[in-house]
């Protein structure tokens, strides 16, 4: 199950777990990515608090965590190199993986046609 | 995602793709859409932060070919003596600017401050001597201020004119004297600072060996009807790629040059700011023309005593950007700040986060150690020596 929140991040969800990380919209807009500051594993976040930062050559970006979760895991190969973010968004440039705290809060997230929808 | 940081020259920007309504264009504006261009609004225009290639390559190619840069957004204003030669109107202009302005020759170009009473920065700026006036150049976002104060200060000498007909386009890096030169083989002849009216293609311009990058290249200054033509003639040369504000601030960036407004300002003298080589021998204490500028006594104090800060370049010894507002700490944890960073971010030829801020002159040694503080972390930077790349002017 794929999906999205209006500030651009993407959500896939695997049994308990979910990968997130940022649309090929978000990185289009924000450019070559130049540094990547992970969360911890362990650490727990509720929805809507910044679980990662994104920086391009020019500013740095929040990414927002879509549910409440505890991180498993981080993607330490986008750390070493921020650019597969822009070149493999969807796939290769995730950010963390999530423990699901409240899974019915996927009800309240866009799927991929709702989130088309916004962009316009 | 949120962006809730912006750096340098891109300040202020907003959604990408939209631009304020009021937003003025450039003459290059149709071209830049064309060329896929993202606008932004900056400083009252809508301008170029980068185009499809993207900030790193746009600006990777800036320092291995040669990059064009649309600076139409920059004040062009050029200063008459109402009586007598163009040092009449250099004379008038000295008392605003601590620079030697009459020692400047004809086809000589000089960097210059604006400078307030108490001896801060109104505004940097490029002052060219174009054998019967003087030709300056001043910042986009500073530029209805300067004419107010060239108004209130040198009308009664100078008729000061504003060239809002003009356009300004500059070429920069290591091709681009090559790239110029095949059209206007004597610009080849100029040196770093060399400043003169030039027919390109049948174009009166006006070509200065100059710019803000690091790199050797050109400015010029030419008629708006005819800028988008030149710019395409420039652009069918495979050596030239356009470049986007954002690029414009890291090539500025690692080449230790000022953003005036972020990196100097009413709050930072000429002297903290490093940038009392402007301030020429025969203007300062013991010179022919000594002072006369405002704030002169605080800036020859500080000439002679030094200042409390001044500004330095940092490198971050991790990979994180510290970016402009970040405060300065001498240790890891507590104590009070020693400084902040002004501007900074990813350094492409580099490689690496670079930065520069003030700090206290005691903090100022190349080598020492000091603590950013970005997102509540204290992140190790080290004090450098600017520029981080080497210029590659062609000095005269």
């Amino acid at each position: 199950m794929l999906k999205f929140t209006k500030d651009h991040e993407w959500l896939r969800l695997d049994g308990e777990v979910a990968t997130v990380g940022i649309t090929d919209h978000a990185q289009e807009q924000l450019g070559d990515l130049v540094f990547v500051d992970l969360p911890t594993v362990g650490a727990t976040f509720e929805q809507g608090a910044a679980a990662a930062v994104v920086e391009s050559v020019k500013a740095a970006s929040d990414i927002y965590c879509p549910v409440d979760g505890e991180v498993t895991e981080v993607n330490e190969a986008v750390a070493q190199e921020p650019g597969t973010i822009n070149s493999d968004p969807m796939a290769a440039g995730w950010l963390f993986k999530l423990k699901i705290a409240d899974k019915s809060q996927l009800d309240g997230l866009l799927d991929e046609a709702g989130y088309k929808a916004i962009l316009g | 995602m949120t962006q809730d940081g912006t750096a340098g020259e891109t300040a202020g920007e907003g959604t990408a793709q939209t631009t304020d309504a009021g937003a003025k264009r450039t003459p290059l504006h149709a071209l830049h859409v064309r060329l896929g261009a993202r606008m932004v609004p900056f400083a009252g225009w809508s301008m170029p932060v980068q185009y499809p290639q993207g900030i790193l390559a746009e600006h990777r190619h800036t320092r291995a070919k040669a990059g064009l840069f649309d600076v139409s957004h920059m004040g062009q204003i050029a200063l008459w003596p109402r009586s007598g030669g163009v040092e009449e109107a250099a004379k008038a202009l000295e008392a605003l600017v601590p620079a030697d302005l009459v020692g400047l020759a004809a086809g000589r170009q000089r960097y210059g401050l604006l400078t307030t009473p108490a001896g801060g920065i109104l505004d940097d700026l490029m002052i060219s001597n174009q054998g019967d006036h003087l030709y300056l150049v001043v910042n986009a976002a500073c530029a209805e201020a300067d004419l107010a104060h060239l108004d209130t200060h040198l009308a009664k000498q100078c008729r000061i004119e504003p060239r809002p007909d003009r356009a300004l386009l500059a070429l920069q890096g290591p091709e681009a004297a090559a790239v110029l030169g095949a059209l206007a083989p004597e610009v080849a002849a100029m040196r770093f600072m060399d400043a003169r009216a030039v027919t390109i293609a049948g174009i009166p311009s006006l070509v200065s060996r100059s710019g803000y990058t690091g790199e050797d290249g050109y400015e010029i200054a030419l008629p708006a009807e005819a800028a988008e033509s030149f710019a395409e003639t420039l652009l069918k040369n495979p050596l030239v790629a356009p470049v986007g504000l954002g690029a414009r601030d890291s090539l500025r960036l690692e080449a230790g040059l000022c953003l005036s407004g972020t990196d100097i300002g009413p709050d930072t003298t000429p002297v903290e700011a490093g940038l009392g080589w402007s301030i020429q021998k025969v203007r300062r204490t013991g010179g022919l023309r000594a002072g006369g500028f405002p704030g002169a006594e605080t800036i020859f104090a500080q000439l002679a005593e030094g200042a409390p800060r001044v500004r330095v370049g940092l490198r971050p010894e991790g990979r994180a950007p510290v970016r402009g507002g970040a405060p300065l700490f001498r240790d890891e944890t507590g104590g009070a700040p020693v400084g902040s960073v002004t501007s900074g971010g990813f350094g492409p030829t580099v490689e690496a986060p670079v930065a520069m801020g003030y700090v206290t002159t005691a903090d100022a040694v190349p080598g020492t150690r000091l603590f950013a503080e970005v997102r509540g972390k204290r992140l190790p930077v080290a004090v450098a020596t600017l520029p981080f790349v080497p210029p590659r002017f062609v000095r005269p």
